[in-house]
């Protein structure tokens, strides 16, 4: 089995499905000769050629929309989204289209399509290359929203996401694209949407996070372990539309004690959502109140990116103050 | 029965009248030509285009596209020493920047994009200013917003979004503005040729066109868009014949000709104060270096292409003008070149011991009021830095 970081395997994803389903396309800006910026797409082209493997012309509207027309009229394309952040441009085909199409037609379209891209901060990348945009499309009813934090999941997560009939948001964080090398199967494997992965096993408190943040709430588990001995259960989420409640809250038929990390802004952020959902439902199993950690309600920074991002002495100050309520 | 069809209604189910073709058979010329007052050897081949400048502003703006050049070589060398977090290098479209900007007035507007050094410089910008946004110290005075950009109102520069061409409309409506208010302002916005694909491109010379807004957009064609080349963003054969279609004029210009750019950019901006409305200006141009440090051509372009278009480089070409004119020789245009390297030298040196910005810079310039909920998140911020070093952490490398 080879080791591959999560750029090789998103690359496998791609090639093994365009192998196997000629309707599977890649287009978006730099992703032909170019690879993609981060080398996603690195030789498709070569196998591929320009019919499948589309260097477009430099706008997320005209990407997305035009993605969307083909998902209609049956081809089975994958857009990528240079950085996230740039995503805004396309912000009226994803809803309008990309996500209410199947609704707004009566169920006569569907529209199998994956608009995917690097996201999320920790690469000094500034305000428009760091962006953990998640909660705009968690937003959106008729789309999947998936962000994966390791090489197994991001191939099994995007072929999986390419095979779905809906529209998915496919977000990769950059900073761990070549950080985190594993075993990843050639063999042809999915990983479900809307199902968790537990990263660590514990029964003092319940750490719900996912992409880049896995790694930081690792960490701090870690030095709660050694300073306290607290155990921390690390819930990754891997899909945010729909979050999959079942593995939360078995998780906190343990512990009772729920801590939220995400690399997205706290207001109105994904946390809000989950902490929400526990609470209106599951307030019997809870021994004090939820804890979330999120990037600050500003704009992302170009300096003091580790201060703006949860980092690990904030996981950390919130499993004390979840732990010693 | 009175009939309620005035005269004046006059459906156009008919071919446009022949002044309006002939009109735009002129239009055509201008936006498929190619407007240069100097070629690649310095040589002159269209005096009627030459700008009235006296030898000291012909010398000024040199200087200026030196300046540029060697800010742009340090800006790259500093990113390569790691202290500088990206760069977009200028390399080759100093005349383009230089160009457009020298014949702007102070009060005018310019919303640029990113590789556009020398307009900067034009505008009074200092070399110590470019490095200490670059550099992020505490002197930044875009408060370490972003990388690559730079802006400062004092000099009405609009800092440069990162998402190419979201600028465009933001220049028509500025231009509109300073119609509706009566001021004396023309507004110019400079960008790429991948930003012409942009809705933003179309919004913005929409606008313009149906408003006659005092606006000039240079759109600096340098071929490529990280990767994609030119054949890739547009099937038409030019970029300013897109203004056309707006009801505008487009003009084509060499855009490593700095006395062509200018003497087109002032005309364009003569005609928006006049109250005629907008130009499109595309400036051909080439770019000699990667889109931005992180970036490696070789993946995607000839060696030899480069080579070529280093031909048509602006400064050795108006370099040569200038020494065939007796106005700077080739002598003290090298001086020149030296003497700026020296002085920037000197300020990369005092910059790079300038502090950095506080820990807090971010919760800045969000509002103009802190909320209450991100008054809380400040607080818990605070508090986070403690416990930070009460657990001995280092949460920045």
């Amino acid at each position: 089995m080879p080791r591959v970081n999560m750029v090789q395997a998103l690359n496998m994803a791609l090639r093994e499905e365009m192998r196997r389903d000629p309707r599977v396309v890649v287009l978006g800006e730099d992703v032909g000769r170019r690879g993609g910026v981060f080398l996603v797409t690195e030789g498709l082209i070569d196998e591929f050629g320009e019919e499948r493997v589309i260097d477009t012309p430099l706008t997320e509207m005209g990407i997305v929309g035009v993605a969307i027309g083909m998902a209609m009229y049956g081809l089975r394309p994958v857009a990528e989204i240079q950085f996230i952040d740039f995503i805004y441009e396309a912000f009226d085909q994803i809803v309008n289209n990309a996500a209410w199409m199947r609704f707004r037609s009566g169920g006569m379209y569907k529209i199998p399509l994956v608009i995917r891209g690097p996201c999320c901060g920790g690469i000094r990348g500034g305000m428009h290359h760091s962006q953990s945009n998640e909660a705009y499309f968690m937003h959106t009813p008729g789309l999947y929203v998936v962000m994966p934090s390791r090489p197994y999941d991001a191939k099994g997560l995007l072929k999986e996401s390419i095979r779905v009939d809906d529209a998915v948001i496919f977000l990769e964080p950059k900073s761990v694209y070549r950080t985190i090398r594993e075993e990843v199967p050639e063999d042809d494997y999915t990983v479900p949407l809307g199902k968790a992965r537990i990263v660590r096993e514990g029964d003092d408190v319940t750490l719900v996070t996912w992409g880049a943040m896995v790694y930081v709430a690792e960490q701090a588990a870690k030095i709660a372990e050694e300073k306290h001995g607290w155990s921390v259960e690390i819930i990754d989420l891997r899909t945010l539309l729909p979050w999959d409640r079942n593995a939360v809250i078995s998780s906190l038929e343990k512990t009772g004690r729920l801590v939220i990390v995400h690399e997205a802004r706290l207001f109105a952020g994904p946390g809000a959502e989950i902490s929400a959902y526990i609470a209106e439902n599951y307030i019997d199993l809870l021994r004090g109140p939820i804890k979330r950690v999120a990037s600050y309600d500003t704009p992302f920074p170009l300096v003091h990116e580790k201060l703006y991002m949860p980092n690990v002495a904030r996981v950390y100050k919130a499993l004390m103050e979840v732990m010693q309520w | 029965m009175e009939s309620h069809v005035s005269e004046k209604v006059d459906l156009p189910f008919k071919p446009l009248p022949p002044e309006v073709l002939e009109e735009y058979s002129g239009r055509l010329r201008e936006a498929l030509g190619l407007k240069r007052v100097i070629d690649e050897e310095g040589r002159v081949v269209d005096e009627g285009l030459m700008p009235k400048l006296p030898p000291s502003e012909m010398r000024e703006i040199y200087e200026y596209m030196v300046r540029a050049r060697v800010i742009d070589s340090w800006l790259l060398k500093l990113q390569r020493m790691g202290r500088v977090a990206l760069h977009a290098p200028n390399k080759g479209q100093e005349a383009t920047a230089v160009g457009t900007a020298k014949p702007m007035k102070p009060q005018d507007w310019l919303f640029p994009s990113y590789r556009e050094l020398g307009a900067y410089l034009v505008r009074g910008m200092s070399e110590e200013e470019i490095l200490d946004r670059a550099l992020n110290t505490i002197d930044d005075p875009l408060k370490g917003s972003d990388f690559a950009i730079y802006g400062n109102r004092k000099y009405n520069i609009v800092p440069a979004p990162v998402p190419v061409g979201n600028q465009i409309p933001l220049a028509t409506g500025a231009a509109m503005a300073a119609k509706i208010l009566g001021h004396d302002t023309v507004v110019v916005a400079m960008f790429g040729d991948g930003a012409s694909s942009r809705g933003d491109f179309h919004a913005g010379l929409n606008f313009a066109g149906v408003f006659k807004a005092p606006v000039v957009f240079v759109l600096q064609n340098n071929q490529w868009a990280i990767s994609v080349p030119v054949k890739r963003q547009t099937a038409a054969p030019s970029f300013a014949i897109k203004a056309l279609a707006y009801g505008i004029p487009g003009v084509r210009v060499d855009g490593n000709d700095v006395l062509a750019v200018y003497s087109v950019v002032s005309e364009a901006l003569e005609r928006a104060r006049r109250g005629e409305g907008p130009t499109l200006v595309e400036a051909v141009t080439y770019r000699l270096g990667p889109h931005t440090t992180a970036d490696d051509p070789g993946r995607y372009r000839s060696e030899e292409e480069v080579k070529i278009a280093e031909r048509y480089e602006p400064l050795k070409r108006f370099r040569k003008f200038l020494d065939s004119q007796g106005i700077l020789t080739e002598k003290e245009a090298l001086q020149m070149e030296e003497e700026w390297n020296a002085r920037v030298e000197d300020i990369v040196k005092r910059v790079l011991e300038k502090p950095g910005l506080p820990k807090d810079v971010f919760f800045h310039n969000v509002y103009e009021r802190r909320p209450w909920h991100l008054e809380e998140e400040y607080e818990e911020f605070k508090e986070s830095l403690k416990v930070a070093e009460e657990l001995g952490l280092e949460l920045e490398e």
